[in-house]
């Protein structure tokens, strides 16, 4: 009667991974609709401080970056250890600024200018000086929106290190 | 003729192209939007304009050194306690005809502000002051005007000011958007954030 029954041993049955794609498809979908693509490449430390009085900045086409901080490790051999700004993948000088607004400024929609916002996103060891000066270099082109970029947190934490 | 069935596709590498996407998503990502504290500058102005003239009661003066330290009001002081002290100085109300506050709970000190609308926030730093004790000190300042303003929105609406300005955000929200977004103005108008920065002192 060895018709229907082959071999001494039966063998487990493959666990079936149709439904694998799909699991993995859900997973990619989230991503793709969560994901922020990172748009510039830090050449700089930026720890940002901690506050807890936030607005949040919506709306990605109204902001113009502007990074502050010591040049990471890889460029201190370079650039020293001394803060520097960065904007767009450069390191740039204080008067840089205003070319850089101006040419952001021309590439937005004209209908999004009122609304412009200058997300600083400094280094919590920086000195106010630099941050001074970026300041009054924005106010002589006229951007005077502007955001410091924090990540939520009590102030105390700020010291903690 | 038999009709033949299609034959199956096989979509074994389904999963395989789907994790690479995963990955290259997963890497690439980053979820956190940005948020942070918003300020106005100051316009230029061009230089033969007067400045205004401000009563001395009714700036509160911030000073942060290169030490990190405050200095308010010629005090020393911690950083925790600026809060308390901006909320005493914002809603003293010590005006008294044109300038009398009818809404402010403070003790009403002639030696202090007159009236929310005219008090002046200064804050003075140096250039060797670091961006943290900045920000923290941005921060108390903020809070002190968010939780007057909140407190204000409790007594005449029953909900924290903090909380309207959410719901008038809100696409999504169900109520009176006109009359709510009055409402916020008319809070922010009771409470206006009226900080000054001067710029950064040279170091000498």
């Amino acid at each position: 009667m060895s018709k229907f029954k082959k071999g001494g041993k039966k063998e487990l049955p493959a666990i079936s991974t149709a439904s694998l794609p799909d699991i993995v498809f859900m997973l990619l979908f989230f991503f793709m609709v969560a994901t922020v693509m990172r748009d510039d490449t830090l050449m700089i430390e930026n720890k940002l401080p901690q506050a807890d009085q936030l607005e949040k900045l919506e709306k990605k086409d109204r902001i113009i970056f502007i990074y502050a901080g010591k040049p990471n490790n890889n460029y201190r051999g370079q650039f020293g250890t001394e803060a520097r700004i960065q904007l767009n993948d450069k390191f740039a000088d204080v008067k840089d600024i205003k070319q850089y607004i101006l040419a952001e400024r021309a590439k937005k929609r004209e209908e999004l200018i009122p609304f412009l916002t200058t997300a600083l996103k400094v280094d919590v060891d920086t000195k106010m000086g630099l941050l001074g000066d970026i300041k009054q270099e924005l106010r002589e082109v006229d951007a005077l929106k502007i955001n410091y970029t924090t990540r939520k947190g009590e102030v105390q934490g700020n010291f903690n290190n | 003729m038999a009709k033949r069935a299609a034959p199956e596709v096989n979509a074994g590498s389904m999963a395989d192209i789907a994790f690479l996407l995963l990955i290259f998503f997963l890497v690439t990502t980053t979820i956190a939007s940005d948020s942070g504290i918003s300020r106005m500058l100051p316009p230029i102005k061009p230089p033969d304009e007067k400045p205004d003239i401000i009563k001395e009661k009714n700036i509160f003066q911030v000073i942060v050194n290169k030490q990190d330290q405050l200095l308010v009001e010629n005090e020393v002081m911690e950083l925790k306690d600026l809060k308390e002290a901006t909320i005493k100085f914002i809603d003293n109300g010590g005006g008294t005809g044109e300038d009398a506050c009818d809404y402010c709970t403070g003790e009403k000190n002639p030696a202090s502000s007159d009236n929310p609308s005219k008090a002046i926030v200064s804050l003075q730093n140096d250039r060797e002051t670091s961006y943290k004790m900045y920000i923290s000190v941005q921060n108390e300042l903020v809070a002190a005007y968010t939780e007057l303003r909140n407190k204000t929105a409790n007594k005449l609406y029953g909900k924290t000011f903090t909380e309207m300005e959410a719901n008038a955000n809100d696409v999504n929200y169900s109520g009176d958007k006109d009359k709510l977004k009055e409402q916020v103005d008319k809070i922010k108008k009771m409470y206006p954030q009226i900080i000054s920065e001067a710029v950064a002192k040279k170091q000498n």
